[in-house]
């Protein structure tokens, strides 16, 4: 077979076609006869009480069907939006679990809470109807902070009297205290994780259809896992079973973890278009998305670090406080929890790690996985003190992790995770050697000639992907099983149908498991077609996110795969006369070893279809095999990152002068689409790093509620990238051997970017700046510091 | 939006006639407007787009004056080379307005008629002493505009072009706030041919655009660094938002006038 287009070959995204010529078919372009048109009226306060909803004179406009309140779904008994993780607390108690309405219901909890939905003839009508929608509501205190939440004396839910979650904790305290109180240095950082709005390119759709002939419903929706939301909306919120409901996910543009969840509207959608026997579609615009999407990262957190007197790392403790926002997202509660504090152990050997948790409410808008989730966090928690604590002792900051750096494997960390593979020495060797860090000094002292502060940052980052396997995540509060699910389907003539429960939505599946299938079964990529995105056509799969989809859902199919050809080697060994054992796969033919008998795929694909000599009374005709693949472990990629930049000490602008990244993703079987990950990861990494704010004021109102004032990365902000991937540790539990690259990039970068702005400014005293590192940020900073430094 | 009729009027005198109906309102390049109509902040009855108006496009050099037509658009005045050759500064200006789709639909009218604070524009009419012409007058720069969103323009008068005085030297310094890309505290400094330095700074001041007489006085006497240093800018008459502070702004004013001297030095 043309080993061009199997694995390892940078073939060019198939994908790419439609998408360059705007020929993309996303949920906004399904349209249905007779389709109505949603307009939701939200709250413009963050906490209130809902006194009347008074529909009338909305409900008399032009080109109105029916105005909905919080009340017609509560009279009509659908569930809340679900929640699909539960964090069981240190005390053993089940998290707080509030109601989260489809429509407010007596109160209002964020800017941006539903409370009516206006359905008409076009989107206009809807939308001047709901003008008319009189709302009395009391204004009440909002809780915004959440680390004066417990305290503040309001509550946004009855149930948390205290605002809180939960609070959870993981690892050995009294060994981790024990570990501090012997401890030569303790590092101390206090820090936020800033909060962020995800911003995908495509805003979110939802478009439901009722079928009275059939009682069954479809929903078009922008998501990254349609059968999750055929599950979660299915059973919990509408009760329709899964066979009378069709979830379709068409062309998704971005996602970054936003468009995983269910969400309200695609419930209300679905159940509204039974109410009115019609379709109704709902389109966010881009300041409905930034007060509807959720959130992602938002918290504080204050670590320490506890090393020996040769910089050996003794003891991390962490003690976070992480917004919920107003409701419990999809998987909120496991981002800050088995998706944060069990990677405290990093790439390093410290044997005693300690996290607590506390989860708060707040009247914000929910927050919940963002590129990364809570691997990010972790890791910025980390490499950040590690820095300090390298500042402090006076270590290099590449020698200090070197000296703490896990060399043997498997590995046990503290914290819960086994670790199968990795060479932390290979990454960190190469980013240092290809980003010349020897010859930094010298590059800072022509900096500085030209008034620039000039430094530069390491990071060395593991992530855990592929989140697996089922019954360990079900142990942890997963309400759903993490396997997924493939089929291929051979057709008569040799051509393939691969059916994969896994979503893409901008990462290139279409081409990748095309390369996949191509290179076990021998035949051109061309001949394969790649189907994914909807109930009826694929079987039950569990989407893309926790950069799982090559992972565990390329697993499945190299599995179903495996299926295909054991079958075929059956198949060929009656056609060929001789024993299946004697029968060998390779490059596209089926041989009988030692001889030059062979048959082509398509020739045995067509006896499966056409079976007039076919060993009928042993197999089956037909030739489509199905696989769910769980895996035994998490995937652990890891890598080094090193950022340079230069700051301007009269501006406090930061440029980013170089961004090297060295990555381990074990196997890999697209390169340039692997690189092209790591960009994006990188751009999302350091539009935290460097700009994204997502701001409230007290009140609870949203200060960045649109691009005016909410900065998103541009290439101007960005540098040329290098991005490399060294010869590789590959995953040791699934077939491919591959480990994960969706989100290095957003991960490793942050402190990398601002390891580097630290480093430039150290000079004044400064051993910490939190994200955004803005040009206000930096410029105040240094104006504070240099205030401290001429009173000293 | 809400409805609204739309007018395209081939001629001044048409815009001008049909902007006498109640709640009529100018469309220029629409790069403000479209987006205020798409968040419903304001209702018109009648959009007059002035976009079908040859005689407001346009620029040309009149003597001692450089000449930009109203609805000239920023893409065309950044690649004019007419403007290239007469005040480069504008040049710069213009180019680093927006973003291409916004430089070729936004136009100087619309700019300097909506007078947002972070606007570029404003402080090269006031930095030069540009005069603002309308269908009804001609307007000084400081006459025109009056603070935020603000200008002395008439209900239904247009912005039919706006006459730069030619400088010896200027420069602008645009320092961008991060996300929307505006101005975070920009600096238009102009040297004229009477000898006077002035300076226009846009983005920074709580009341809008303003020249500071303090930098200018200074500079006068002695285009050097080292009058910016002692001249006192004085936070208090400065914006404050998530993107900037009053004392931040107050000090980038100093750092982007210094930049503009070592600009022209």
């Amino acid at each position: 077979m043309p080993k061009d287009g199997g694995i390892g070959a940078s073939v060019v995204r198939r994908e790419d076609t439609r998408f360059l010529k705007g020929k993309g078919r996303y949920t906004d372009d399904m349209n249905r006869p007779g389709q109505t048109y949603a307009y939701i009226l939200r709250s413009s306060l963050a906490h209130a009480t809902l006194n009347n909803v008074d529909t009338a004179a909305a409900s008399a406009a032009p080109g109105v069907i029916r105005v909905f309140t919080g009340e017609d779904i509560t009279a009509a008994g659908l569930g809340g939006v679900p929640c699909g993780w539960q964090i069981t607390d240190k005390h053993g108690d089940p998290m707080k679990e509030p109601l989260h309405p489809i429509l407010a219901v007596g109160k209002v909890r964020h800017v941006g809470d539903p409370i009516a939905v206006v359905v008409a003839e076009t989107y206009e009508q809807a939308r001047d109807a709901a003008e008319l929608i009189d709302v009395d509501m009391t204004d009440l205190p909002a809780v915004v902070n959440m680390r004066t939440a417990e305290t503040s004396g309001h509550q946004v839910h009855e149930e948390a009297p205290d605002n809180v979650c939960y609070d959870w904790e993981l690892g050995d305290k009294e060994g981790t205290d024990a570990a501090f109180a012997n401890a030569h240095h303790i590092t101390t950082l206090e820090f936020i994780n800033n909060r962020l709005v995800a911003n995908p390119m495509e805003p979110r759709c939802a478009l439901g259809d009722y079928d009275e002939n059939d009682e069954h419903y479809t929903l078009y929706t922008t998501s990254q896992n349609p059968h999750v939301i055929r599950l979660l909306m299915g059973a919990f919120v509408l009760n329709i079973p899964e066979h009378k409901l069709r979830v379709y996910a068409p062309d998704v543009g971005g996602g970054f973890g936003s468009k995983i969840y269910h969400y309200a509207e695609e419930a209300f959608v679905t159940w509204a278009s039974k109410q009115i026997r019609r379709p109704v579609k709902w389109t966010a615009d881009r300041s409905e998305a930034f007060i509807s999407d959720a959130h992602g990262r938002d918290h504080v957190t204050k670590a320490e670090l506890a090393m020996d007197a040769e910089g050996k790392f003794l003891g991390l403790r962490a003690d976070t406080y992480a917004n919920m926002g107003a409701y419990l997202s999809t998987f909120a509660p496991c981002v800050p929890t088995w998706l944060h504090a069990t990677l405290l152990a990093g790439q390093y050997t410290t044997p005693m790690v300690h996290a607590r948790v506390r989860a708060m409410f707040t009247n914000t808008v929910p927050v919940d996985a963002y590129r990364g989730a809570g691997r990010p966090e972790a890791t910025y928690l980390l490499e950040r003190i590690i820095n300090k604590a390298a500042q402090e002792i006076g270590l290099d900051q590449a020698e200090i992790r070197r000296r703490n750096f896990i060399r043997t494997f498997p590995y046990d960390t503290p914290v819960a995770l086994q670790y199968d593979t990795g060479d932390y020495d290979a990454t960190l060797n190469a980013v240092m050697e290809t980003a010349d860090y020897a010859g930094f000094e010298a590059r800072r002292a022509e900096a500085a000639s030209r008034g620039k502060l000039r430094g530069i940052g390491l990071s060395c980052y593991i992530e855990a992907c592929g989140i697996a396997p089922s019954a360990l995540v079900g142990a942890l509060g997963a309400r759903a099983g993490l396997y997924e699910a493939a089929t291929i389907r051979v057709n008569p003539t040799g051509s393939v149908s691969v059916m994969t429960g896994a979503h893409s939505h901008g990462q290139g599946h279409e081409t990748t498991f095309a390369q996949v299938v191509s290179d076990a079964l021998g035949i051109p990529a061309d001949q394969i077609e790649i189907i994914h995105g909807d109930t009826d056509k694929i079987p039950f799969g569990m989407g893309t996110y926790g950069s799982r989809s090559l992972a565990v859902g390329g697993s499945a199919i190299v599995k179903a795969v495996d299926k295909v050809v054991a079958k075929g080697k059956k198949i060929a060994a009656h056609l060929l006369e001789a024993a299946e054992s004697d029968i060998i796969f390779e490059d596209g033919q089926y041989k009988v070893a030692g001889t030059d008998k062979a048959k082509a795929f398509a020739e045995i694909s067509l006896a499966a279809y056409v079976p007039h000599n076919y060993p009928i009374d042993e197999i089956e005709p037909g030739l489509e095999e199905t696989a769910f693949y769980d895996p035994k472990n998490f995937t652990y990629p890891a890598g080094s990152y090193l950022c340079e930049v230069e700051v301007d000490p009269e501006t406090g602008k930061v440029e980013i002068v170089a961004m090297t990244a060295s990555d381990d993703f074990g196997n890999i079987v697209n390169p340039m689409i692997v690189e092209g990950q790591v960009h994006g990861g990188l751009a999302q990494g350091i539009g935290q790093a460097l700009l994204e704010n997502c701001a409230y004021d007290e009140h609870g109102q949203l200060v960045s509620g649109s691009f005016m004032d909410y900065a998103m990365p541009l290439a101007v902000d960005l540098p040329n990238f290098v991005v490399e991937t060294v010869e590789g540790t590959p995953c040791t539990h699934n077939p491919l051997g591959v480990k994960g690259c969706g989100e290095a990039g957003a991960i490793g970068s942050p402190p990398a970017l601002i390891n580097a702005v630290v480093d430039a400014i150290k000079g004044y005293g400064i051993d910490h700046i939190d994200m955004p590192a803005t040009s206000l940020n930096v410029w105040t900073t240094i104006q504070n510091a240099s205030a401290k430094q001429a009173a000293e | 939006m809400y409805a609204f009729d739309l007018a395209r009027p081939a001629d001044l005198a048409g815009a001008v006639a049909t902007l006498q109906t109640e709640g009529a309102q100018a469309l220029g390049g629409g790069q403000t407007l479209i987006p205020v109509l798409k968040q419903r902040l304001s209702q018109p009855s009648v959009l007059v787009d002035l976009s079908g108006i040859d005689s407001m496009k346009g620029i040309r050099r009149a003597g001692e004056f450089l000449i930009i037509g109203g609805g000239t658009t920023h893409g065309t005045v950044a690649g004019s080379a007419e403007v290239a050759s007469s005040i480069p500064a504008i040049t710069a200006l213009a180019s680093k307005i927006g973003d291409p789709q916004v430089r070729n639909r936004g136009t100087i009218g619309g700019s300097v008629a909506n007078n947002d604070p972070a606007a570029c524009y404003p402080s090269a009419v006031m930095a030069l002493g540009a005069t603002v012409e309308t269908n009804k007058r001609e307007i000084a720069a400081e006459e025109f505009f009056q603070g935020l969103y603000t200008t002395s323009l008439e209900e239904g008068e247009i912005v039919t072009a706006v006459k730069f005085p030619i400088p010896v030297a200027a420069t602008y310094q645009k320092f961008e706030q991060p996300a929307s890309r505006f101005s975070l505290t920009s600096v238009f400094l102009a040297k004229m041919g009477d000898g006077s330095v002035r300076v226009g700074v846009t983005g920074a001041g709580a009341d809008g655009v303003f020249r500071h007489a303090g930098l200018e006085a200074a500079l006068s006497s002695d285009f050097s660094a080292a009058a910016v240093d002692g001249v006192s800018v004085d936070a208090a008459m400065m914006s404050n938002d998530l993107h900037a502070t009053p004392e931040y702004r107050a000090h980038l004013v100093k750092v982007m006038t210094k930049r503009a001297v070592a600009a022209l030095s």
